[in-house]
């Protein structure tokens, strides 16, 4: 939604100015250097591991992994969020279950799925798909039991068949609410692949990071979280670019109700 | 034969505590084809209610629907019906363009052809230029004019209307009356209306069925000759007009007319 807004000095300078700061006590507490090394080091790692391709085939390997569980997650959740959301019986079969399971911090799930699954990609995938599916599936429902009433009725005066009505009424009018839920999927899958790579990896960001503060190499390892952090940032905006796109009849109806 | 017959309609619905209220109580009535013929009834008489049974929305709980000589059970192919809020039944992710498109599509219209006669319909109710424009873009007797056009798209024989002008501005909806018997004119649409506007369904229509409180039946039926084109002054004010508008008024409101 932030798209048209014109660029943050303020917030970029303030931004910049925390990252001084760091500098500037890193360089004046020299005892705390191997826990806190300067952001120049930090940025001089980086360049360094950039320059090697090490940290790259990581990167490669997570977003890998992260498109996999995501995108696998996306259909499952889409799908079953709209089935239950528009069949009662669905969804009073499945809701108790849903209101469980969902709480639970996913990341309990990791040991579980490192038993059955052993410590390879599908062990990963699964554990990111599990944990990213709730709040995708959750809006879903929310998104298709809120559509007016009206909007059916009108698909129906036209004759429209059941599927019909799902496809160009209900799917469309939901689709604030998937987004929404798409949305928040995208962080928790992220959160997910690092953390299951940081417990049973031998490749991704997740296990560099951790590998690298077991080596005591801390510069290596902040390079890696800020790599992460990258990636983070960068899958956010293109998701936000794609929704501006797709929700274009959205985004001025909410300018205007905010404005 | 007429082209919708209404035969002892009946509607109850089960309330929260379990009992029963009877909505629309014994209606039985006939549209022949190319009418313009209103219900008009006092607030809360079971006019929607009605509607939706005639549209094959909700099920009648007695009695039965034809239109064109087929009962409807379930929406019939050749009747639409356009709602009083047209803010919740127009498609918010679609154009002015897409919403009347989509009426034709329903219709099983496809292609070039269809873009055309999408563009003229929109210049028929008044919204050349508001072609790309998204709903909320439009103020709410624009948006009324786009559900119009849209279920006039589908090319019903029979158009069903649940009090469309209720909540707009007097002015627009004086407007927009005349818009739509000039449609009306043109297409030759068969359309049964429904306000609590006495003077609407008065200046509007060939016949008007005055509905009583809960449960709705059929009070009186008057014949409205007025000729035809109408005008919102000189029809508005002529005495009969007056007449008829007492006379309306003198069955479902709760004062005496002196």
């Amino acid at each position: 939604m932030k798209r048209s807004q014109p660029f943050n000095w303020l917030g970029w300078s303030s931004f910049a100015l925390l990252l001084a700061a760091w500098e500037l006590i890193a360089w004046e507490t020299p005892k705390l250097l191997l826990y806190f090394p300067p952001v120049s080091r930090i940025l001089a790692a980086l360049g360094d591991a950039l320059a090697a391709g090490t940290i790259l085939q990581h990167g490669w390997v997570t977003l890998g992994r992260f498109a996999a569980g995501y995108l696998l997650s996306a259909g499952l959740a889409v799908t079953l969020g709209v089935l239950l959301g528009y069949f009662r019986y669905l969804h009073g079969l499945l809701a108790t279950s849903i209101e469980l399971l969902r709480p639970m911090p996913s990341v309990a799930i990791i040991p579980v799925a490192i038993l059955l699954l052993g410590i390879g990609d599908g062990m990963i995938i699964s554990v990111t798909v599990y944990a990213s599916v709730w709040p995708i599936l959750i809006n879903s429902i929310d998104g298709v039991r809120r559509v007016d009433p009206t909007l059916i009725d009108t698909g129906r005066t036209f004759g429209l068949s059941s599927w019909q009505i799902l496809r160009q009424i209900i799917l469309p009018a939901a689709s604030p609410y998937i987004v929404t839920g798409l949305r928040i999927g995208l962080s928790i899958a992220l959160i997910l692949v690092t953390t299951a790579e940081m417990i049973a990896g031998s490749k991704g960001l997740g296990f560099f990071i951790l590998d690298e503060e077991r080596a005591m190499n801390s510069a290596n390892m902040y390079a890696g979280i800020v790599v992460v952090a990258l990636l983070g940032y960068a899958l956010n905006r293109l998701f936000l670019l794609l929704e501006s796109r797709a929700m274009k009849w959205r985004h001025g109806m909410i300018v205007r109700q905010t404005a | 034969m007429p082209i919708l017959d209404v035969q002892a309609l009946s509607k109850s619905y089960r309330q929260a505590g379990g009992d029963t209220t009877l909505a629309i109580g014994n209606i039985t009535c006939q549209v022949e084809a190319g009418e313009f013929v209103s219900f008009v009834g006092p607030s809360g008489c079971g006019k929607t209610t009605l509607l939706m049974s005639i549209a094959g929305l909700l099920a009648p709980s007695s009695g039965r629907v034809v239109v064109n000589g087929k009962e409807v059970s379930g929406p019939p192919p050749n009747l639409v019906l356009l709602f009083q809020e047209y803010n919740k039944s127009l498609f918010a992710w679609r154009s002015v363009l897409g919403n009347v498109r989509f009426g034709l599509a329903a219709r099983g219209a496809r292609s070039a052809a269809a873009e055309s006669k999408a563009r003229k319909l929109i210049e028929l109710v008044g919204l050349k230029g508001f072609e790309s424009h998204y709903p909320w873009e439009l103020s709410g007797g624009m948006q009324q004019r786009v559900a119009i056009a849209r279920a006039l798209a589908y090319e019903p024989e029979v158009l069903l209307m649940d009090e469309p002008f209720g909540s707009l501005d007097a002015l627009t909806r004086l407007e927009l009356e005349d818009a739509l018997l000039r449609l009306w004119a043109e297409l030759k649409t068969t359309i049964l209306f429904i306000t609590h506007d006495i003077e609407e369904a008065i200046y509007l229509s060939d016949r008007i069925w005055v509905l009583s409180r809960r449960p709705s039946q059929i009070m009186q039926e008057l014949k409205i000759d007025f000729p035809r084109p109408r005008h919102q002054v000189t029809t508005r004010a002529e005495a009969r007009f007056m007449e008829l508008r007492n006379d309306i008024y003198r069955q479902i409101g709760n004062q005496e007319v002196p």
